[in-house]
């Protein structure tokens, strides 16, 4: 019955995606507003990227809400492994796990500040090449899950991750404000363009993505922390 | 350029079908998890293939003669952008969700789990 069933709302979902994308032929340019974006989104935005044109300037205020989407992700995470454990229940057995060997746990070591770096880079260049703060942030907190894999008994503080996130939402918020005051409309890129192909162009674009690679790293980060720790090491 | 151009909606659409199809036949919280990023990804995948055109580049300006009408749309791009991010978001939830289930009925197994059935 449950095969049954499974599989004819799959038939009905392949038979009505069919349906619908024998209308819209493969490769062939579709475009409208999209035009817009490419022609003017760099004299508009400053930004070389021109999916980081959209991300951040056009549509920014989408962003502001995805950030949020994220922001209460981790917090979720971080209420469900708040929850007290029962009696009883496995204290999991990380307590007597041996450590890594030597190589590991140097190399570990050793890659650490250089991911960081890294994911700075990504999220600093983001209106310059194919990266961004989500990427950027991505990366970093893929540093400290390789530091958590590497080390047992690694520990991460809460507090100083919660302190990060947060001035870096209070940044992007503030700077859209900033925007509304200064020219009427939120998140408006106030800040002169600069010249192409240098770092410091495109007005708030890079701030932003700064605070939104800061941001996503500290949660990220924030959700690899709650997973490996237990409530006690916090 | 026209030879298996239909493929890359096959290929998505199929990432789509497995992945609904492990949501609603697999019985362990963990696989439904992975049948949930599964179909993630080929949505994801949809929508960065309806958004190509052929013989453009990405759209981003690499250099002073780039010309951007030689670009694909970027709209679909962006949106990509958010819905990975998303995506992330709900799949460290669900696991979370996933190991307080654990540690409540002592099983991953759908069956198992009182008040969860259908």
């Amino acid at each position: 019955m449950r095969a049954f069933v499974s599989f004819s709302i799959l038939a009905l979902i392949a038979v009505g995606l069919t349906l619908s994308l024998s209308h819209i032929p493969f490769g062939t340019d579709r475009m409208q507003v999209a035009n817009y974006y490419l022609n003017h989104g760099v004299a508009d935005t400053g930004a070389l990227n021109l999916v980081t044109a959209v991300v951040l300037d056009y549509r920014a205020l989408d962003t502001l809400g995805e950030m949020t989407v994220l922001f209460i992700a981790s917090l979720g995470v971080g209420i469900f492994f708040s929850w007290p454990k029962k009696e009883g229940s496995e204290e999991d057995g990380k307590r007597g796990l041996p450590p890594a060997s030597l190589i590991v746990r140097r190399g570990s070591q050793f890659l650490f500040p250089l991911i960081l770096l890294f994911g700075g880079y990504i999220f600093l260049h983001g209106h310059l090449t194919p990266g961004g703060g989500f990427q950027g942030g991505a990366v970093i907190a893929s540093a400290f899950l390789l530091m958590f894999l590497g080390n047992t008994g690694y520990h991460l503080r809460q507090k100083p991750l919660a302190v990060t996130e947060s001035l870096a939402g209070i940044t992007f918020v503030i700077i859209g404000l900033i925007g509304l005051g200064v020219s009427g409309y939120f998140l408006n890129n106030f800040l002169p363009k600069g010249s192409e192909f240098t770092l410091f162009s495109a007005g708030v674009i890079p701030i932003l993505y700064a605070a939104i690679g800061l941001k996503v790293g500290a949660e990220l980060s924030g959700i690899a922390a709650n997973m490996f720790q237990s409530r006690s090491e916090r | 350029m026209t030879i298996g151009n239909p493929m890359m909606y096959v290929g998505a659409v199929g990432l789509i079908m497995i992945g609904l199809f492990t949501v609603l036949s697999k019985r362990n919280l963990i696989k439904i998890i992975i049948g949930l990023t599964l179909l993630d990804t080929g949505v994801n995948l949809l929508l960065i293939a309806i958004g190509y055109i052929h013989n453009r580049t990405a759209p981003i300006i690499t250099h002073a003669h780039a010309d951007p009408s030689k670009m694909v749309d970027p709209i679909p791009q962006a949106l990509v952008l958010t819905a990975i991010v998303i995506g992330l978001g709900v799949t460290a939830l669900a696991l979370a969700l996933a190991i307080r289930v654990y540690g409540h009925y002592k099983t991953l197994d759908t069956r198992k789990i009182r008040e969860l059935k259908w």
